[in-house]
């Protein structure tokens, strides 16, 4: 069995010459075609395409030159990742035909260092949720608990790492949508520093905030693939023209006299208490390893998400105004003109919740109100990045929850702003632009994943890579599976 | 609950600046679960900003240049493959100028 294998397992075995890419890739196709019925990772199987891919790494591990670690690897990507020729709806009716005519500058990357695409996979209408619930087309479901929601928005992605059914998957994370996925379904998953990795072909949400990153099974899985996909492009001004480090020899230095900090706002009333328990134990593990602890404060954590549930519907109101029924996707007509076709056409389009953003971005924006909302969060956005600038002065890293409780039922939070509320460890990092992963921490009594987040300063992934592999080599939550059983299509 | 944040017509009018037509029972829905989310922003209004500079991006940014050499384009068959309605070079779209 070769599907739910690691990066680096998958690898070894190219190289001895135990298995082919083909061999993965087919496993992998197998186990999709068993398994997916039950989960719904997948929006869209590239069977073809992987077959393809894949006898082209064979051929290059048989001619002795394979190109890396992720060569022959099999891998998926949330369906916002532009690629020619694969259809790409980003979770949405909008985009339902949509065609894309190029390929997102971190799918070139990864095909350029021989990873082989399994498909696109299922997330949140246009990013926006927590659940997988706001997707225009199904609910995924959670490895570990089939009633439960994987938590989103790439809740494709990591249900299909938690279930074998991709070896690495790509994400978005905008306030917490890798972190805490990675979370509920007890996998690692890092959202990078804000313009670490390019967002040339990601379908737009909040352009200020977006950030695409890796879920694995592993933290040195984690590093390789970062590896690969980060660093500048000249297609993304925003993707900084910073140098790239090798994360994998970062994973060495293990955390004896590192300083970490333990937010205090991070324990709050109503968190679950094995939550709770589980990050303690997770610090007094990081203790035990030789690191220094201490408490540090990030007041203005409270507010993190008011100003988040403004900037980032302001930017996505701004984002989505393409979508206007001309140039791509769906069209309404009947309209008596232009104006009226768009209002039709996005009505039909959108989903309640990206209506709802667009709404409350529109109205944060407009006369009157720019400077009550939009300024004030801004100005709020700016206190919170100073807060963590103030911690590390004194720490290297901040270890806290990922989220304040586990994966949560299908159908189970109906209001808009109890499932806004799961965002509020992952927001604040997001504001500042750090970056933050999400690696497995245990079970409940009920045996659902937890996860603890490690922060760190911008561009710092080594020091967050480092933290997170300490903490994984010494325990073993990485290495439990979920029980899946194949259900009938 | 005291005076809501966000009125009908206030809806109304924001749903016409962002295209957004929306059915009389989800008018009704939306303007009441605005209202909750401005209830819970609302927050925001009590911390003290005085003389704290706004952000627009988490890191700074300073204009990036590139020489301006001509490259080229996606071609024009792709651009419009996906344009629900073309016609030649152009994507067609229902009237925009009154009679």
């Amino acid at each position: 069995m070769l599907a739910g294998l690691t990066i680096d397992a998958l690898a070894a075995r190219f190289r001895g010459g135990e298995a082919t890419p083909s061999d993965a890739t087919r496993d992998y196709l197998a186990r999709i075609e068993a398994l997916d019925p039950g989960i719904r990772a997948f929006m869209t199987v590239t069977r073809d395409v992987a077959l393809a891919q894949a006898a082209e790494a064979d051929a290059r591990f048989k001619a002795g030159a394979p190109r890396g670690p992720l060569d022959g690897v099999p891998i998926a990507l949330k369906d916002l990742f532009c690629t020619r020729g694969i259809p790409t709806a980003c979770g949405s009716k909008i985009l339902e035909r949509f065609v894309p005519p190029y390929d997102a500058t971190v799918y070139q990357r990864l095909r350029a260092a021989g990873a082989v695409l399994l498909g696109k996979l299922n997330m949140d209408e246009f990013a926006m949720g927590s659940s997988t619930e706001n997707s225009a087309y199904f609910t995924t479901r959670n490895p570990w608990d089939l009633g439960r929601v994987p938590g989103g928005s790439s809740g494709g992605s990591s249900a299909a790492v938690a279930a074998g059914l991709a070896a690495a998957s790509l994400g978005t994370d905008t306030g917490g949508s890798i972190r805490q996925p990675a979370a509920f379904c007890g996998v690692v998953g890092l959202k990078p520093t804000y313009g670490r990795v390019s967002r040339y072909g990601l379908v737009a949400f909040a352009s200020s905030l977006d950030q695409a990153g890796p879920f694995t099974k592993t933290v040195a899985d984690t590093a390789r693939v970062l590896q690969v996909i980060a660093g500048a492009d000249p297609m993304d001004s925003t993707a900084a023209v910073v140098p790239v480090p090798d994360y994998l020899a970062a994973l060495g230095g293990g955390v004896k006299g590192l300083r970490i900090g333990i937010p205090r706002e991070y324990f709050i009333d109503g968190m679950d208490p094995e939550v709770e328990r589980a990050v303690r134990a997770a610090v007094e593990v990081l203790r035990g390893l030789g690191a220094r602890t201490e408490e540090v404060s990030l007041p203005h954590t409270e507010y993190g998400l008011a100003a988040y549930y403004l900037i980032g519907p302001a930017e996505a109101s701004s984002n989505l105004a393409r979508y206007d029924g001309v140039k791509y996707g769906l069209r309404v007509s009947g309209g008596r003109d232009l104006v009226e076709m768009s209002s039709k056409t996005r009505a039909a389009g959108f989903g309640r919740e990206v209506k709802r953003r667009i709404m409350l971005g529109t109205y944060a924006l407009s006369a009157g109100y720019y400077d009550a909302y939009y300024g004030q969060a801004q100005r709020v956005r700016t206190l919170v990045a100073r807060d963590f600038k103030a911690a590390f002065e004194r720490v290297d890293a901040i270890v806290a929850p990922t989220t304040p409780g586990v994966a949560f039922k299908v159908g189970e939070k109906e209001d808009p702003l109890q499932m806004y509320l799961n965002d509020v460890f992952t927001v604040p990092v997001s504001l500042a632009g750090l970056p933050g992963i999400s690696v497995p921490a245990g079970f409940t009594l009920q045996g659902l994943p937890i996860g603890v987040q490690v922060i760190a300063r911008a561009y710092d992934e080594p020091t967050v890579l480092r933290v997170a592999h300490a903490y994984e080599q010494a325990t073993d939550w990485h290495t439990r599976k979920p029980t899946l059983e194949a259900t009938p299509r | 609950m005291t005076e809501p944040r966000i009125s009908r017509e206030d809806v109304q009018h924001v749903a016409r600046l962002a295209r957004l037509e929306l059915a009389a029972t989800e008018l009704v829905r939306m303007q009441s679960e605005l209202n909750n989310i401005l209830a819970y922003i609302d927050k925001l209004r009590s911390v003290d900003t005085a003389g704290v500079e706004p952000t627009s991006h988490a890191v700074p940014l300073t204009n990036v240049m590139r020489e301006d050499e001509p490259r080229p384009s996606f071609p024009l068959a792709d651009m419009l493959a996906n344009a629900p309605e073309a016609a030649g070079d152009f994507f067609r779209v229902p009237r925009i100028i009154e009679e």
